[in-house]
């Protein structure tokens, strides 16, 4: 089990926690201009990233706040989390954060 | 190539077991081949044993990072069903199903496949209906699925607690009777064995680092880290490390990578007679020939690569074995481990062409492709073979999520399978 370190409550168990899937993807603007790629794209292409992967996480049974984790996926090892609205640190930052 | 039959056994016991020859070769990487294979797992192999077996493609290589079988292809549950909802997944699944029945003798190596009957369990009255119209849409198909009730199961699996004070109680099971289970590394082997003796090259401890492409898009080849390899045809069966071969050749895919994990109690004398599967509690167990019980759990929330996955997760599992079947709760665990699974978002794989002319991938079986092993070899062999997809591989393309043509086996079995 992880140990999760919500930037508002502090280290915490993981099954205090919702995983959220892959971090900083925008919903488009103007989802009627966008191809049926592009929209299939946003909708099902993820990074699948091997190595430092940025997520979202919820403190379900906590604060019930999403914050942001930057976690390498070949240890599990947390390197940081973040508040929402705050870009991952350039030096982790992957190919696309 | 030694024939094995009960002559050839018997030969080799009262020689002491000295004289069985290497199952398969161990050759160096030849400069070119028609069709490269990427991963030797039981799918990848049965790939290249297909090509060469109903395609007379014998200048196949299979290159594998590891060992083979060491990746999914080792640690499963190895259960076989199918009992799917949708026609496709049924017409897929059931087709490896047939092959499974004659797997043994086309192989001329034994598998050890035991159609002894998969029970899923139904706990609640969604479950209920929803396992009934899996059963009846099996049968349309003409896909053998009966649904029990209590006492039905309880006879069919004496040891199940039904009746008793249950968190979940047991309303009642689908069972199909010709699912059951086969040896996860007789499989492996027995395809390897008979793809090496038709000329396939089986190279080992070769890992992929790269996928070359020609100025017009093509595929060319792989580099390797024993040199580059060319070949125009290039099929990626990489399971949860799809999504990294496939980053090279540039081509993205709806993938997620999870750990999903098994473990197997100590052995004991036979006392569980079917394989029981639970969606709704997360439990799936049978009894393997040496007589440990086989457990399967399941994934864990977040993606990852790492091949072991949370202790609650297994925790979780077996509190509703234990929950199930009371007289497994003094039962020790021996091992427990977890393998990496590739995930697509409507839960049915992926065995298509890609947008890359030259490049094939067979990949988003998530937590249940053994069962589908030598089917999905034969319809990629054959998508591999002609360039274009078999009738029953058709539907599983990349291009599904664009188009809106998913095959929602996550929609209809609620959770992981």
């Amino acid at each position: 089990m992880l140990l999760i370190n919500c930037p508002y409550c502090g280290p915490r168990p993981e099954a205090e926690f919702a995983n959220g899937g892959q971090a900083h993807i925008a919903r488009p603007a103007d989802p009627m201009s966008l191809t049926d790629d592009e929209w299939a794209a946003y909708l099902y292409m993820r990074d699948n990233t091997k190595g430092l992967h940025h997520e979202r996480w919820r403190h379900a049974n906590g604060c019930g706040r999403f914050f942001n984790a930057s976690r390498d996926t070949t240890t599990d090892v947390i390197k940081r989390t973040y508040r929402m609205g705050e870009r991952p640190e350039a030096e982790h930052q992957g190919a696309k954060p | 190539m030694q024939k094995f039959s009960a002559l050839s056994l018997l030969r080799g016991a009262v020689s002491g077991h000295a004289n069985w020859q290497r199952q398969w070769r161990s050759p160096d990487p030849k400069a070119e081949y028609d069709v490269v294979i990427v991963g030797g797992g039981g799918h990848g192999l049965a790939t290249a044993f297909y090509l060469a077996e109903e395609h007379g493609i014998t200048n196949v290589a299979v290159i594998e990072r590891g060992w083979l079988g060491g990746g999914n292809t080792g640690r499963n549950t190895t259960i076989i069903r199918s009992n799917y909802l949708f026609d496709e997944s049924q017409r897929l699944y059931e087709h490896a199903l047939k092959l499974w029945e004659g797997l043994s003798q086309s192989l001329n190596y034994n598998v050890m496949y035991s159609p002894r009957g998969v029970l899923m369990l139904a706990h609640n009255v969604h479950d209920v209906q929803s396992f009934k119209r899996h059963v009846h849409a099996n049968r349309l198909n003409g896909i053998d699925n009966e649904w029990l009730d209590p006492q039905q199961c309880k006879e069919f699996c004496p040891p199940l607690n039904v009746g008793g004070a249950m968190r979940y109680p047991i309303l009642g099971g689908a069972l199909q009777r010709r699912g059951g289970t086969a040896r996860h590394d007789a499989v492996a082997w027995g395809y390897a064995r008979a793809a090496d003796v038709r000329g396939v090259d089986i190279i080992e401890n070769c890992e992929v680092t790269g996928v070359r492409r020609s100025v017009n898009g093509a595929v060319e080849g792989v580099e390797t880290s024993r040199g580059f390899i060319r070949s125009r045809k290039v099929g990626v069966v990489a399971a949860g490390n799809t999504s990294n071969i496939m980053d090279m050749a540039g081509v993205r895919l709806p993938l997620e990578s999870f750990p999903l994990q098994a473990l197997v109690s100590e052995p004991v004398k036979s006392a569980f007679p079917c394989v029981v599967m639970s969606n709704t509690i997360h439990a799936y167990i049978s009894q393997s020939d040496k007589g440990e019980m086989v457990i399967g759990a399941g994934t864990d929330a977040y993606t990852s690569y790492t091949q072991r996955g949370g202790l609650h997760i297994v925790n979780h599992t077996l509190d509703a074995i234990c929950e199930l079947v009371p007289a497994f709760r003094r039962l020790r665990m021996l091992r427990n481990w977890g393998g990496i699974v590739d995930v697509t978002p409507d839960r049915s794989p992926i065995v298509a062409k890609t947008p890359v002319s030259g490049l094939y991938v067979n990949c988003g079986w998530g937590t249940g492709g053994f069962k589908a092993t030598p089917g999905s070899g034969e319809v990629f062999a054959s998508t591999i073979a002609k360039d274009e997809p078999n009738k029953i591989n058709a539907p599983f393309t990349i291009e599904r999520f664009r188009d809106g043509a998913v095959i929602d086996e996550a929609a209809a079995a609620a959770v992981a399978h």
